[in-house]
């Protein structure tokens, strides 16, 4: 399992990161919060903390923690446009039910 | 279904908090929105993938308006009600007009700014505005998914405070919080990343589609401080198009031409010149409504040449905003150009040129003032980490106290970044004084009559002392929302008083610009007053010492050296009383001198004094 980028969402963490000029991955995480329970976290790695665990995909790193993984295991992260939105989307196998914007889940 | 952006580590929002802001370039021609995704800034497009959205508003009958491209294509049929320009009447009355005739408006004069007549109801400028930043917020909120926490909307440096005011009413009637309004010179330099790399001069050149500005900054530890402001409100991009379509019409032959006409060359003049920038030559090829054709070559080597004189044009301003901030060529660390018309190759040659150096110009220059607001916004609104700071205010005129004579004495120089805290040490001014009244100003002139009084209170319960023995400390503290407050402390006894003041309350810009003005043209005359109330200030306390000195010890002098001391201290207060500062200087000497014997004998005495009754063990 683990956890992985679709190529568009690869692409782009990759064009972010260079254009920020630093990091060395992105990091997938949850945190207890929200409507329904727990929270995604999504944000640049400057540095990998020892404890984390790291995946790879099309040539970018992902990094999560050992408490994050299970409620994420299998999850693909991706890149989508809805009109003139765009950005990431959690495609996570674990969710059973999720807040109407999904911004929060429980499994 | 939210999408989710990379936040900056630690800095992932809470579900639902997200933190959207964005940056907004109200221009005259175009307007753009920003925002910063994943960490880089993007212009924002519409669904047609346009970012520029022309900042033209129409009104039609039936109440319904319509922004940008769309009501561009009502200009022509409709001139009268749709909007075009409107930024150069943001905060003018009907007065201010520099030439009315020349639009095909009809302005009805209100109290503080003008109106225009359209057939949806006379609508001020700050409408017209809201209706382009309405449009702009829309297409945010549609690009971000969710409503935006605020916007840093961007104003021309020399726009004062009925302009900017107004820009913010404009941005309120639109449902934006302003996070901030922020000078569009300064905004591009922040695209360029000078806040965070360099510190020096920079001179922004911004060639636009109807104006021209210059503008040079000067950079220290994130301050961005407009040193001095020049340009020309007629001169543009559409110039070129203009020459162009003059060229045309000679070299054609052609002769009156018709609205239809002219405006189908001038749209083929400006598809010439944008072509001409990376091409060689270029074909203008148009069928004119009596089936005439026109077909020409036009090479970029005759376009330049036709258009040299607008691009000279634009090196007065320059020189004279170089001359404004007092500075040599040789201070300027770099150039950025902003606005469509600097990707003219022979616009950014003469700007290299004359400053002999290249330009800063890989940012898209119609977008650049737009991504540096968005930056700004994006900082204001908390999505950066602890490491990254935001530009500075300054203030606009310096802080100060009053002192003994009606002068002022500045505590914090205008130009200082908030927040900010300076405190200076005073003392009394008088014997077994007990009280200091203490009076906060605002301005750069020297007299305090010609500053604007901000706050008065008073610090009692200093121990009595002889005159300039205590120290009183006076401290000013500006807060980042430009808050001042003010206190005193006797520093021996601890006794401590202070007020809380608003500096810039009902203190509009352009009264700040008058302020600064003034104290440009009255530098002279007010060193003149501060010499000559200096002086008196001098003569008045050595007159008050004299006479305290008489009074407790005159018994030290004989006759004769009583009356040669009262005379010099007759002859010192009359010239108090006159306007000549060395008169009072001179006689303030001749006091001085005229008591140094008395002094000394008064010390002596003093000293004897005090021995009196003590062994010589307890003076070791």
């Amino acid at each position: 399992m683990g956890l992985s980028l679709s190529e568009s969402a690869a692409k782009h963490v990759a064009k972010y990161i260079a254009k920020r000029g630093r990091g060395v991955g992105v990091r997938l995480a949850v945190r207890t919060s929200g409507c329904s329970g727990m929270a995604y976290k999504l944000e640049f790695v400057d540095e990998a903390a020892a404890e984390d665990l790291a995946f790879e995909s099309f040539g970018v790193k992902i990094f999560t923690d050992a408490k994050s993984l299970p409620y994420i295991d299998g999850t693909e992260l991706d890149f989508v446009k809805e009109g003139l939105n765009e950005g990431f989307k959690f495609n996570n196998p674990n969710v059973k039910d999720e807040c109407g914007c999904g911004e929060s889940f429980n499994t | 279904m939210a999408l989710f952006q990379i936040a900056e580590p630690g800095q992932a929002a809470e579900p639902h908090q997200h933190r959207l802001a964005v940056g907004i370039d109200l221009g005259t021609t175009n307007s753009l929105v920003a925002t910063v995704r994943s960490g880089s800034a993007t212009v924002l497009a519409d669904e047609t993938g346009a970012t520029l959205l022309p900042s033209v508003v129409h009104y039609a009958a039936d109440g319904q308006t319509t922004v940008g491209y769309a009501a561009q294509l009502r200009q022509s049929e409709d001139p009268r009600n749709t909007i075009v320009s409107v930024k150069r009447f943001m905060g003018r009355g009907v007065k201010d007009l520099p030439d009315s005739a020349a639009t095909p408006y009809r302005f009805v004069d209100a109290p503080g700014m003008l109106k225009i007549k359209t057939v949806a109801g006379d609508k001020s400028p700050v409408e017209v505005s809201a209706d382009v930043l309405r449009h702009l917020k829309q297409r945010a909120e549609d690009s971000l998914g969710g409503e935006l926490l605020g916007a840093v909307i961007t104003v021309p440096a020399y726009f004062d405070d009925a302009q900017r005011q107004a820009t913010k009413d404009a941005a309120t009637l639109a449902g934006l919080n302003v996070l901030r309004l922020l000078n569009e010179p300064t905004a591009a330099a922040v695209a360029y990343g000078l806040d965070n790399a360099a510190e020096g001069i920079y001179i922004v050149y911004d060639l636009g589609g109807g104006t021209f500005d210059v503008s040079i900054l000067k950079l220290t530890r994130g301050v961005f401080e407009v040193l001095s402001t020049s340009g020309d409100s007629a001169l543009g991009g559409d110039d070129f198009d203009q020459r162009i379509y003059c060229w045309v019409v000679e070299n054609a032959g052609l002769s009156l031409l018709g609205d239809h006409d002219t405006r189908l060359l001038l749209t083929h003049a400006r598809e010439a010149k944008e072509a001409l920038t990376d091409h060689a030559e270029t074909r203008i090829t148009a069928k004119l409504a009596d089936g005439e054709v026109v077909d020409l070559a036009l090479s970029a080597e005759v376009f330049q040449q036709i258009t040299a004189p607008l691009v000279q044009k634009t090196i007065s301003p320059v020189r004279k905003a170089l001359r404004d901030a007092k500075l040599d060529m040789s201070e300027i660390k770099g150039v950025v150009m902003v606005g469509g018309a600097t990707r003219m190759p022979h616009v950014r040659r003469a700007v290299a040129d004359f400053f002999g150096r290249e330009p800063l110009t890989n940012l898209d220059p119609d977008k650049v003032v737009a991504l540096g607001a968005a930056m700004q916004a994006n900082a204001l609104a908390g999505n950066k980490g602890d490491d990254e700071w935001l530009l500075l205010d300054v203030i606009p005129l310096s802080l100060g106290l009053e002192t003994m004579g009606g002068l002022t004495e500045k505590v914090i120089p205008r130009n200082s970044t908030i927040p900010t805290a300076r405190a200076q040490d005073f003392t009394t001014y008088k014997d077994g004084q007990t009280a200091m009244a203490i009076h906060v100003v605002q301005g750069e002139r020297e007299l305090v009559a010609d500053c604007r009084s901000l706050a008065r209170f008073e610090l009692r319960g200093i121990p009595p002392m002889v005159a300039g023995a205590a120290r009183i400390r006076v401290t000013f503290q500006v807060d980042a929302d430009g808050l001042l407050a003010v206190s005193a402390r006797e520093q021996s006894t601890g006794v401590e008083a202070s007020i809380a003041v608003k500096p810039s309350y009902g203190l509009a810009d352009d009264e700040i610009a008058r302020m600064l003005q003034d104290s440009m043209q009255h530098a002279s005359e007010d060193m003149l007053a501060r010499t000559l109330a200096e002086a008196r200030v001098e003569a008045e306390s050595l007159i008050a010492a004299t006479r305290a000195a008489l009074a407790s010890d005159g018994q030290l002098l004989d006759a004769e050296e009583r009356a040669e001391v009262e005379a010099a201290l007759a002859r010192l207060q009359a010239a108090s009383a006159g306007d000549a500062a060395t008169e009072i200087r001179a006689q303030t000497d001749a006091l001085n001198q005229a008591t140094s014997e008395f002094a000394a004998r008064r010390m002596d005495a003093a000293v004897k004094r005090g021995l009196a009754g003590q062994k010589l063990s307890e003076l070791g």
